[in-house]
């Protein structure tokens, strides 16, 4: 158990050496450099003119397909992974309950692909 | 005292020298991927490349470097303040610490955790916040599309990268990452590695990296001819440089996660005199610098993929195709009885 | 130990400051962000009670996929702040109520322990020595087998998601010219190209 947090240690330390390096890095740099900002430098990138409308609008529904679908599959990883190193030790009961569990989700993935979910154009 | 020097201040200490032993020459080898990059794309393109600062143009990222450290930090006037700062910050610290758990050599690791490579997933897994981040907080067009479809796209091919991870895991049966490279030892040495038994998911893998760290030929987020330069169209001086050396750096981690699970680690090709006399960390180097030569040679031949083509690969061949490789290589494992136990 | 301490506590108030933001903060992606910061430190707190692997699920699960998909959702949403705090107090009981039934299930939970001693002991009785095997495998051991009817149950519902999530978002749009890979293939030249003998000075 204390071997263990050992290892997690470095991590948290390395998290904090590195999101200090890059605020360190911003700012100084921040600092150093000459700021001398103007209404039309920090105004958007456009060619020109003035965006029409708010830039933050809405987008294609297919995108939360796209997100929706990207969780189911990860959980199914996220399953996979315990199968994965235990296979040896769970036999073939084992085996059989993940080949159900993906047959399972083959159907759906296949339902998917023939409702043309995976299409873009 | 001296009980508190030796209990808690000098294995602080310790940590903090590995950790800079480690960033060091990340940074150094990020700097000069760059000059490398421009180098080989101008030898396959029968030009020079840089060659005014310094000799053969090695002072280059340097000189670069510089340059941007002395340019102004524009923020945008309509930009979420906070989350714009944020966002580059956050790809580059992650790109760094994707590395504690690295394995470059023999027991040569910051930290040897039990779920080692989990670790390198969940991380790379959040390489997409900082791209959205980024966009969304840019209030820009341009910077928000390219935002979305580089979150789309790297969500699409991180799960075939997941099960790819699976076909390994079943032949090493551990989570970490020395049991893997050490599971592709034998009598063989570069035949024994991962990458002949587990060929097409090797491939499919390297290819998976290449959208994952948005690179040719599925740079759609970046497109220049009609989204300027996608999510970090706003950004400017050292800001935009932590954008881009995170994205290097996570280049050369993704080239170390080809390295360890299918190119066999620190192992050297032949178990036999004058290769083992080379020490473990230089294999392990050589090999990254094969896979980054891998991703600029990609760069330097192929055209760009249409964003159908690319979904329809993620989608509709590698989500399959890597499924079918799991059942399959745990089907065969189970039936000889090899599963690891 | 001081070190577990003090982690402990630093995570444990950051998780209880983040989630009051996530409710508090103006701009929802904002609480979308507050939301991750708060994963992120139950991740550590996972860590510290040995559960590596549920801590990195939880960041490759709920980090890495759901709150992109609540990111996306947000950011899209044009959302109207000034009427969405209208509802405010229309809401204040429901949302009580809700909370009200989180607190008693946790002290019920809470109680059980306290009562009967030897629950743990019963539940984590499967369980092999935390000690000796790994959690990752420790838990791969059970789900497996020990757990499979409720392992399949998890399976059906994540095919009714995969279904629902279609029938609610997808929507095929006519009309729209699509590349088909298998007919481009599947061309004959013999059918597309015809060669003409053409003589000089005349046309076809």
């Amino acid at each position: 158990m204390d071997g263990l947090l050992r290892e997690y240690l470095p991590i948290l330390i390395f998290l904090a050496i590195a999101t200090g390096l890059a605020l360190v890095i911003v700012t100084t740099s921040y600092i150093v450099a000459r700021q001398k900002p103007d209404a039309e430098k920090v105004s958007p990138y456009e060619c020109g003119f003035p965006p029409f409308n708010d830039a933050r609008r809405q987008f294609d529904v297919r995108f939360y397909l796209v997100a929706i679908l990207f969780i189911i599959f990860d959980l199914e990883v996220a399953f996979l992974f315990p199968w994965a190193i235990s296979l040896g030790g769970i036999g073939m009961l084992g085996f059989w309950s993940m080949m159900i569990f993906l047959g399972i989700l083959t159907i759906g993935f296949i339902y998917e692909w023939k409702k043309g979910a995976l299409e873009w154009e | 005292m001296a009980e508190f020097w030796t209990a808690y201040l000098w294995p602080l200490l310790w940590i903090v020298i590995k950790i800079l032993a480690i960033v060091v020459p990340l940074l150094l080898a990020v700097a000069y991927l760059t000059l490398a990059e421009r180098k080989v794309l101008s030898a396959m393109q029968m030009r020079r490349g840089p060659n005014v600062v310094g000799p053969f143009g090695l002072l280059q990222p340097i000189a670069d470097g510089m340059k941007l450290f002395f340019k102004e930090t524009i923020i945008p006037s309509g930009a979420n303040r906070g989350v714009f700062i944020l966002a580059p910050m956050l790809t580059f610290s992650l790109a760094l610490i994707a590395w504690a758990v690295i394995p470059v050599g023999a027991g040569l690791v910051l930290s040897d955790l039990n779920v080692g490579i989990l670790y390198l997933f969940a991380i790379s897994s959040l390489g997409v916040y900082g791209v959205l981040m980024a966009g969304w907080a840019s209030n820009s067009k341009y910077a928000f599309l390219g935002g979305l479809r580089s979150a789309a796209q790297m969500v699409s091919y991180e799960v075939s990268m997941g099960f790819v991870i699976i076909t390994v895991l079943l032949v090493v049966g551990s989570l970490n990452l020395s049991d893997i490279v050490m599971a592709q030892k034998g009598s063989f040495g570069m035949f024994n590695w991962f990458w002949l038994p587990l060929l097409p998911m090797a491939v499919i893998f390297f290819i998976s990296t290449l959208a994952e760290t948005n690179r040719h030929p599925f740079d759609l987020p970046e497109a220049e001819a009609e989204l300027v330069s996608g999510y970090n169209v706003e950004y400017s001086a050292m800001t935009f440089a932590l954008f881009f050396l995170g994205e290097y750096a996570n280049m050369i981690l993704m080239s170390a996660m080809t390295s360890i699970l299918f190119l066999g680690g620190w192992l050297p090709p032949f178990d036999i005199a004058p290769f083992t006399w080379i020490p473990g960390p230089i294999w392990f180097a050589l090999k990254i610098a094969f896979c980054l030569f891998i991703f600029i040679w990609v760069r330097g031949t192929f055209p760009r993929y249409r964003y159908d083509q690319l979904m329809r690969l993620g989608w509709k061949v590698f989500l399959p195709i890597s499924l079918a490789a799991v059942v399959i290589v745990a089907g065969f494992l189970v039936t000889f009885d090899l599963v690891p136990a | 130990m001081i070190l577990q301490a003090i982690a402990f506590w630093v995570f444990a108030s950051i998780t209880v400051a983040a989630a009051v933001m996530v409710i508090s903060a103006k701009n929802p992606v904002h609480s979308v962000l507050f939301l991750i910061l708060a994963f992120f430190n139950a991740a550590g707190l996972f860590v510290l009670l040995g559960a590596e692997f549920l801590a990195m699920i939880l960041i490759v699960v709920y980090v890495g996929a759901v709150a992109v998909l609540f990111l996306f959702v947000v950011m899209m949403l044009d959302i109207n702040f000034a009427e969405l705090r209208q509802g405010f107090l229309q809401y204040l009981p429901i949302g009580l109520l809700v909370g009200l039934v989180l607190l008693v299930e946790l002290a019920v939970v809470v109680g059980g322990w306290v009562i009967s001693t030897d629950a743990t002991a019963r539940a984590t009785a499967k369980m092999p020595a935390v000690d000796q095997v790994p959690n990752t495998d420790a838990l791969g051991q059970l789900i497996f087998t020990h757990y499979l009817y409720l392992f399949q149950g998890a399976g059906l519902v994540l095919l009714v998601a995969m279904i629902g999530a279609i029938v609610l978002t997808h929507r095929s749009r006519p009309g729209v010219r699509k590349q088909n890979i298998s007919d481009q293939l599947a061309r004959d030249p013999k059918e597309t190209i015809e060669i003409r003998k053409v003589q000089s000075g005349s046309g076809i």
